[in-house]
């Protein structure tokens, strides 16, 4: 497991093209907003559906979440092709639409949700396309950026032999595309997948219920019956969701993404045979069982044929060293991008003029800090905790065994289905809701600091392991010296998810409900929840491009250096 | 297939070519410069050449893959604009591709240029079974050792019958013995008139692996990359090796390629003199080794290059730098095919290991422009810590960035062993060894 986290993607250095993404990204948001703003208080309750609390609906509520989710992910994927192929193919592209693609991928969307509802109920005005596509795309913008990013990655990283093999051998662009780029990309890709899948539940669930102002509109699904189920202070409900929700991505994890995965490897590029692991059940019903191959045997043969096509001119391309890119060319496009983003600046500037002043800006830093402490506290005492039993796992083969999977799963799992029963437990309790909501943030994604510690621990080096053990080496300073540093990579690759995850989760989890009672924990989430609840979109937009601040500060500054610094100390060679 | 009217017309020419790298500062750095090549049917061309003498990049050239900075490239007669139909390559890192099978990758190449499914295999499967692979159809690359490897980048290459064969130092990624073997495959294969192919062209290091395929050899020289001499190889095939002929083909071109350049080839448009010099990545140990070798029985002092390379298992390209670089730090002489130990190197090979450091230090400082500069440049300042990055730029002014690079990373290395300065990797920084800093 070496797959760099798309947010970590290494080399690129910060420059002028990142603060006219910023500026492009927010342009953007303010326009979505400026469109859905006029129609906020539009009777919305017309699409409402009437939601059952009986669990006997559950299967298909659950069905229709999942189906929201693939239909999501396909766009994503297409997305994926055409953007970041793109990028990076055209150089020019490349240098707006690569900082733009870092950008989104910082910004919380999740603040956007109810723009974005609005925006298409506008689009198809009176129908539950609308409302449908909403939710759609709300999941997309969960899980389009980082497989893009993934995707530019492994194109810019092709091996040159195979690019020379592929154009000395006349592969047209398509056939290139689906022979090498694709192959090439799929390790990362199906990887990436998997991460956005997880963010994906978790956009669905608060997707499918969304309150703008005093209106709240109902899309069937898992989503929405669990927050009908905390309106109603119905805990076995809520508990029937959860169960629900277990049974959906243990099958979507057993019957797609585990033989995915699998299967995946055979993209690995490397040239060396590794050790091989017993393929996934699915993967071997696929592989042994007749009918099931005939099946797997078309779709391949198929898709080997679209493939095969010849499309697309340029065969015989030359690279042409001298040919220096034309100045004019250069000079027009700039241009343009600077024009964009002047108009952008102008348009955020006319949006925020008159309604903000500067003392909301610092009230969201302000805010901001208080969430970044938390985050910061959370995921010291995450680590704490994980580090060490992941170690424990990740050293012993038949206990990584168990437990991977295990972790695997449970950062696949929605965590705001499992925010009830803490709420609960804080009313109860009459405790602090602005410390003891603060744990729901992490709840998720703690996942990935324990899987990705448990599969550094274990791909240590046995003959390290065992000159540690021959100069006794032991206790702290093992810790120290031999462990620490040997999982620095994953554990940071790990942590970088994981704070990401909760930047985006405080939205959700610094605000809570159980019935009447409201808990508040201070904080941007809660800033974003609340003023997208009181329908005041200029500080929605001024909390998230703080909040998307405070993301790309907190990677350009700790985790990029870190990640860095990690691989450059902990390799040989 | 057979045209015979082309026959007197070269399969390839490649006239006047000129390849540069532009650099924003200073002047172009020049890779190939003004040269011609022509290649008829029916005959097997090598470009013998040290690394860095830009003949792979001629092959990318003659490919289509490149176009060249000037000159022109023939390809039956007409100008290439890409690569051809009729042109197939072989490449060193035998680049195939991981998740297609031995029979997917071979199938390639036919895929792109749109044949049928039925005789796409057909074509396959006879390529597979003539080079030798047949059984592992299904295998994928990972399953398989290099030798087969390089076997299915030959069938790869073979299926599309192309009427040029490009190698680009095809068996140098092998070991000796499986490099033997495919290299006697194949040429059995060409005599037997079994290789659907009109011509090839191969790119080695290695000298006896030219003399023992080709039918003519074009030697480069290197910096910047030229054709130095051509030479027809007059032996029939199959070629011995111990034939005292082949050996002395094989020693005059080991003269040829340690030939001190010509004071005209000095004069080149970037000459690499002084600070810029390019260093050859060569360790310490390894210098150090062949001085003791040299220095002992059988050589006593004196050795024979091709008898020096068969007994120390090295090829010509990895031979020639080490003594260059005894030449450069004056510890050995190189000439006309022999390296000679100097007073100075059988000092050295004779000395405990602090002596060898002092005595390697006042070399380097004596002969490595870039070294002293670096000492010099720690000595002026008061903190005695000078920044890699200001070098890295000055030798690129010069260089491409690799050499920079490896340049740079030489001069760390040597300067480390003779404890010249320390260098930080972390804050790309030179600084003096600390008891040096505590006498200043």
């Amino acid at each position: 497991m070496t797959i760099t986290p798309s947010a970590l993607a290494g080399r690129r250095v910060p420059n002028r093209w990142d603060m006219a993404a910023m500026l492009i990204v927010m342009g953007l948001l303010v326009g979505v907003v400026d469109v859905g703003r006029g129609t906020l208080v539009a009777p919305l309750m017309a699409h409402t559906r009437v939601i059952h609390l009986n669990p006997s609906y559950l299967p298909g509520y659950a069905l229709r979440t999942t189906a929201r989710m693939f239909a999501a992910l396909f766009a994503s994927i297409i997305f994926t092709f055409t953007f970041a192929t793109l990028a990076a193919k055209s150089r020019r592209a490349g240098m707006v639409l690569v900082p733009i693609l870092d950008i989104l991928q910082s910004v919380p969307i999740l603040g956007f949700l109810s723009f974005t509802v609005v925006f298409f109920m506008n689009l198809f005005p009176g129908r539950v396309l609308g409302a449908e596509l909403a939710a759609i795309f709300a999941i997309f913008t969960s899980q389009a950026w980082n497989m893009a990013f993934s995707f530019y990655q492994s194109l810019t990283t092709l091996p040159a032999d195979l690019q020379e093999a592929a154009r000395s051998f006349r592969l047209s662009p398509w056939q290139k595309f689906w022979r090498l780029d694709v192959p090439f990309a799929m390790p990362g890709l199906v990887w990436n997948t998997m991460l956005s899948m997880s963010a994906g539940w978790f956009f669905v669930v608060a997707s499918e219920a969304i309150t703008v102002g005093n209106t709240t509109f109902t899309l069937p699904g898992i989503g929405s019956y669990v927050a009908l189920a905390l309106a109603r202070q119905n805990l076995t409900a809520v508990f029937y969701a959860i169960v629900a929700m277990l049974v959906v991505i243990l099958l979507y994890d057993q019957l797609l993404f585990r033989p995915l995965v699998a299967w995946s490897a055979k993209f690995r590029f490397e040239t060396t045979a590794t050790v091989q692991t017993a393929d996934p059940w699915m993967l071997q019903l696929f592989r042994r069982a007749t009918l099931f191959r005939a099946v797997g045997e078309t779709i391949g043969g198929a898709a080997g044929a679209i493939g095969r096509l010849r499309l697309g001119a340029g065969a015989g391309v030359q690279v042409d060293d001298n040919k220096a890119p034309s100045r004019t060319l250069d000079g027009v496009w700039f241009a343009v991008i600077l024009a964009a983003a002047a108009y952008a600046l102008w348009r955020i500037g006319v949006f925020i003029a008159g309604t903000l002043h500067w003392g909301d800006f610092g009230t969201a830093l302000l805010m901001g800090l208080f969430t970044f402490i938390r985050v910061t506290v959370l995921m010291g005492i995450a680590s704490l905790v994980w580090v060490p039993i992941g170690v424990w796992i990740g050293l012993r083969p038949k206990a990584t065994r168990i437990a991977q999977p295990i972790a695997q799963f449970l950062a696949a799992f929605p965590a705001n289905l499992l925010f009830p029963p803490v709420v609960l437990a804080i009313v109860y309790f009459h405790a602090n809701a602005s410390i003891w909501l603060s744990p729901l943030m992490l709840i998720g994604t703690q996942w990935y600091i324990l899987f990705n510690v448990i599969a550094g621990a274990a791909a240590f080096p046995g003959d390290l392991k065992e000159a540690s053990a021959n100069f006794r080496i032991r206790g702290a300073l093992w810790w120290r010296r031999v462990i620490i540093p040997g999982i620095l990579p994953y554990f940071v690759t790990g942590a970088i998810t994981a704070s990401g995850g909760a930047w985006n989760a405080s939205i959700v989890a610094e605000v809570a409900s159980w019935g009447r009672h409201k808990l508040v924990a201070q904080g941007l989430g809660a800033y974003i929840a609340q003023a997208t609840a009181a329908g005041d979109t200029p500080r929605v937009v001024l909390g998230v491009a703080v909040m998307s601040g405070f993301v790309i500060g907190f990677n350009r500054i700790l985790w990029r250096p870190l990640y860095a610094y990690a691989t450059r100390r902990t390799t040989i060679g | 297939m057979d045209q015979t009217a082309t026959i007197d017309a070269p399969l390839l020419s490649v006239r006047h070519c000129r390849q540069a790298y532009h650099k924003e500062a200073s002047a172009d750095l020049i890779v190939l410069d003004d040269v011609n090549v022509t290649l008829q049917s029916g005959e097997i061309v090598g470009l013998l050449g040290r690394s860095g003498s830009g003949k792979s990049t001629l092959l990318r050239i003659v490919s289509g893959l490149l176009k060249p900075t000037a000159g022109e490239v023939l390809w039956r007669g007409l100008p290439l604009t890409g690569p051809a139909a009729g042109v197939a390559m072989v490449f060193q890192s035998f680049a195939l591709f991981p998740w297609l099978t031995v029979q997917e990758n071979v199938e390639l190449g036919l895929e792109a240029q749109g044949v049928k499914k039925a005789e796409r295999e057909e074509r396959t499967e006879a390529a597979i079974d003539l080079i030798g692979l047949g059984g592992y159809d299904t295998a994928y690359p990972k399953e398989l050792s290099g030798g087969m490897r390089q076997r299915v980048g030959l069938a790869r290459a073979l299926v599309v019958h192309p009427d040029l064969l490009l190698m680009d130092e095809p068996f140098s990624a092998l070991d000796v013995l499986t490099a033997e073997t495919l290299r006697t495959d194949l040429i059995d294969l060409w005599m037997d008139g079994k290789l659907p192919v009109k011509s090839v062209l191969i790119v080695t290091h290695n000298i006896e692996e030219a003399v023992l395929m080709c039918d003519r050899i074009l030697v480069f020289s290197s910096n910047p990359g030229r054709v130095a001499q051509e030479l027809k190889v007059p032996f029939a095939h199959p070629r011995n090796r111990f034939d005292p002929a082949f050996r002395q083909m094989v020693d005059d071109i080991y003269g040829i390629m340690t030939r001190r350049k010509t004071p005209e080839v000095q004069n080149a448009p970037t000459p690499a003199t002084g600070f810029a010099t390019p260093l050859h990545p060569v360790g310490t140990n390894l210098m150090a080794g062949l001085v003791e070798t040299l220095n002992a029985p059988p050589y006593e002092g004196r050795a024979d290059l091709p008898a020096l390379a068969a007994a120390l298992q090295y090829e010509a390209d990895e031979l020639l730098p080490l003594g260059e670089t005894l030449g450069m730090l004056g510890f050995a002489v190189l000439e006309e095919g022999d390296l000679i130990l100097t007073d100075m190197g059988r000092k050295f090979a004779e000395a405990e290991t602090e002596d060898r450091k002092v005595i390697f230090a006042s070399r380097l400082l004596a002969t490595v422009p870039l070294i002293s500069a670096i000492r010099a440049v720690i000595d002026q300042r008061s903190n005695h810590r000078a920044s890699a990055v200001r070098f890295r730029d000055e030798l690129e002014d010069h260089m491409s960035p690799e050499y920079a690079e490896e340049t740079l990373r030489t001069a760390i290395a040597w300067g480390r062993y003779a404890e010249i300065f320390e260098y930080d990797e972390e804050a790309q920084q030179f600084s003096l060894e600390e008891e040096d800093e505590a006498e200043a």
